[in-house]
């Protein structure tokens, strides 16, 4: 999983079946320490994340399906969680 | 997947028993004019590409989706043999 | 997923049986600002994307999924087009 921060969002009509009535955002990774990295990705949204919010997004194929109850589903990215807070120890 | 040209191919005796009968190919990375962008990989070669020709080749476990590297260890595979690309509706490569 | 723009097609004759129907399309992936990033990737297209369109696309294993025929060497394919992109940055 990463840490990134909601920035926005994708409307799309024409899209695979699986992914309809699935909301689509625009995540930026953040470093550890929740520092932006300009790199962006576009995730599903399975906890009603809001733009702003920083969250945690999984990666990866089969848990995405177990996330969105579907059958090996076309998707890897969801958004699994959003974050309080995260501490670090130095 | 990336477009690729094939630049030679690894033989290797003592390898894998599961790779056995494989052909592997060394594929430079190019972009859609032909530019090498530095990267290379070897992959098992599941159309019969030959020296010199553009391809398209998979990577990751995608690569074992073909009846010839179903169950090997691979990790990269030449799937399709280019014979155009277009961009901008312009023709950049025909074969 | 991935933001990317459709920019051109490619023509392969000879390919994995599987593949046979499908088009292969060129898309150069985009930040959320639509500015460039890496190289172009070749995906499959799964919903009729036109060149010039924003699009996204899955990547790796999952890629393969998106098709009728999921045994397949796809590491990259078109699953959406984007009729709008909303950002705050």
């Amino acid at each position: 999983m990463f840490i990134a921060r909601v920035i926005g969002e994708v409307v799309s009509t024409i899209e695979h079946p699986t992914l309809r009535d699935k909301k689509l955002l625009v995540v930026e990774k953040l470093t550890e320490r929740g520092d932006p990295t300009g790199d962006s990705q576009l995730a599903v949204d399975s906890v009603s994340a809001g733009e702003g919010d920083t969250v945690l997004v999984l990666d990866e194929g089969s848990s995405a399906g177990l996330v969105t109850n579907l059958d090996n589903p076309p998707i890897r990215t969801v958004i699994v969680g959003v974050i309080d807070s995260i501490d670090i120890e130095d | 997947m990336n477009l690729g040209r094939v630049v030679g191919t690894v033989v290797s005796t003592r390898k894998d028993e599961k790779l056995v009968g494989t052909k592997l190919q060394v594929v430079r990375q190019i972009d859609p004019e032909g530019n090498e962008t530095g990267a290379f990989v070897v992959a098992v070669d599941a159309v019969g590409a030959g020296t010199g020709e553009v391809v398209l080749y998979a990577s990751g476990s995608s690569a074992r989706q073909t009846t010839i590297t179903a169950d090997r260890p691979a990790d990269a595979v030449i799937m399709a043999i280019v014979d155009s690309i277009e961009i901008g509706g312009e023709s950049v490569y025909t074969k | 997923m991935h933001l990317c723009r459709v920019i051109g097609t490619v023509w392969a004759t000879v390919k994995v049986d599987t593949l046979t129907g499908y088009r292969l399309l060129v898309v150069q992936p985009v930040s959320h600002d639509l500015t460039e990033k890496g190289y172009p990737v070749v995906a499959v297209d799964t919903v009729s994307a036109a060149p010039g369109q924003l699009v996204y696309i899955v990547k790796s294993r999952e890629a393969s999924k998106a098709l009728e025929e999921p045994f397949n060497p796809v590491d990259a394919a078109i699953v959406g087009i984007v009729d709008e992109l909303r950002t705050s940055s």
